[in-house]
């Protein structure tokens, strides 16, 4: 769940990023307190209060006073916004050293990329439709 | 933020070994530090000097700020849990209620929790408790007591891997809900590396890190790849280890890489991996260090 490398209360506000962006933590909604992450990571609470802070800094969580911790209302469109400006170097990038030394030139990573976009789009509505029926 | 624990400058000699050779190191309020290092690194003579049960040759501790030797007032806002704890010939719910009376934050309903958790039976005499219950008593007594100061040595002998979750479980969410400064010396590094906040590293007799946990996160790193490559790419770095295998080679630099260096890492094929803490630690003390500077 956690890794070694990077440190740890980067990895919560990381995490509690990742949750606000796929929805699975709503804008309004409460987040858990430093205890119980510290809690549920099994990690110091200074480290868990050290990540939730980070995010309140950048204005994507905020305190109420005596209930809690809650995401900012407009905190998703921000952290889209942001990992974003990110996406060239964190994915991009790599997918073009990789592809290079496996000598796929770009027009046929572009085919490539087109290829999987198109297969993964037909496939998706029918295994619904076939869990539907 | 004044610390609570303030070691200045300790030196303990006994005959011919040096224990400690001129230590410094502060233990912040309601913080969480790690006292690692090997067997005979000093470890137990630091904590049995901050807790007053031994003389410095040469400088100062200070706990609250006062000297701890002999000092009622600052041994009672103190636990120390030792390894092998020696109790009087009772029973374990008689050494309990000793505690009880002597730790003013004593909490008896997490000590019958603690005594649940643990399996212990109260009747029964310490002197018969196997390797692991007996450990047990120290952790329960170190817990419940809930001392402004909490000092744990190697507090789980026999103890086993369930266990020993079940206690730093609880010390965890004890401590969040009453903090308190904990020193906990330990060999299970890699058990214990997430509850800590801050992680000194003692070797023979001299602390080599002092330093946020966080900040380890990353302080060395491993590079593999050919030879060559990881030579060219650690020329520059300080190495902690080197292993080669016919054209291939890992070594072990002190990080952190920054954008620039994982790029080059990235063009020269290598591999960058982490460093967990126990492996920072074996690299960074003991006669393995030596050798490799050597």
């Amino acid at each position: 769940m956690l890794e070694e490398g990077t440190p740890i209360f980067l990895q919560i506000a990381e995490q509690l990023s990742a949750d606000i962006v796929d929805g699975t933590l709503a804008e309004g909604d409460r987040v858990p307190s430093t205890n119980e992450f510290a809690a549920f990571y099994r990690i110091n609470p200074a480290t868990a209060a050290k990540g939730i802070n980070m995010l309140v800094d950048d204005g994507i969580l905020e305190k109420r006073r005596g209930i809690g911790m809650f995401v900012v209302a407009g905190a998703r469109d921000r952290l889209i916004q942001l990992r974003r400006r990110d996406f060239t170097e964190q994915y991009v990038d790599p997918l073009l050293a990789e592809a290079k030394r496996l000598g796929i030139d770009t027009d046929a990573l572009i085919g490539l990329i087109t290829r999987v976009t198109a297969t993964s789009l037909t496939n998706k509505p029918t295994s619904q439709e076939g869990e539907a029926s | 933020m004044t610390p609570i624990v303030e070691v200045e400058s300790v030196t303990r000699r006994y005959r011919g070994t040096m224990a400690l050779d001129n230590v410094s190191t502060a233990l912040q309020a309601n913080t969480i530090t790690g006292l690692l290092g090997r067997n005979g690194a000093g470890k137990s003579t630091l904590m049995r000097i901050i807790t007053g049960q031994e003389f410095v040759t040469a400088g100062t501790v200070r706990v609250g700020g006062q000297n701890p030797l002999e000092n009622d007032a600052v041994l009672g806002r103190m636990i120390f849990v030792k390894e092998s704890q020696v109790y009087p010939d009772i029973k374990v719910k008689r050494a309990l209620e000793a505690a009880s009376w002597f730790y003013p934050n004593w909490d008896a309903e997490l000590a019958e929790m603690l005594m649940e958790d643990f399996a212990l039976p109260a009747n029964r005499a310490i002197k018969k408790l196997s390797r692991g219950m007996h450990s047990s008593v120290g952790i329960v007594i170190g817990l419940a007591s809930r001392a402004e100061i909490t000092l744990f040595d190697e507090p789980y002998l026999g103890l086993d891997a369930v266990a020993r979750q079940i206690f730093y479980d609880r010390l965890l969410a004890d401590y969040a809900e009453h903090p308190r400064t904990v020193l906990l010396s330990t060999h299970l590094i890699d058990e214990v590396a997430n509850l800590l906040e801050h992680v000194v590293v003692i070797d023979r007799g001299r602390i080599v890190v002092d330093a946020p946990a966080d900040d380890l996160r990353g302080r060395a790193v491993t590079v593999r790849g050919r030879a060559a490559d990881v030579d060219e790419f650690v020329a520059h770095r300080k190495v902690l280890t080197r292993q080669g295998i016919g054209s291939l080679a890992t070594a072990t630099v002190t990080g952190p890489l920054d954008d620039l260096a994982r790029t080059r890492a990235r063009d020269l094929h290598l591999d960058v991996g982490p460093v967990s803490l126990q492996e920072f630690v074996i690299r960074t003390s003991g006669d393995l260090q030596e050798r490799i500077s050597a």
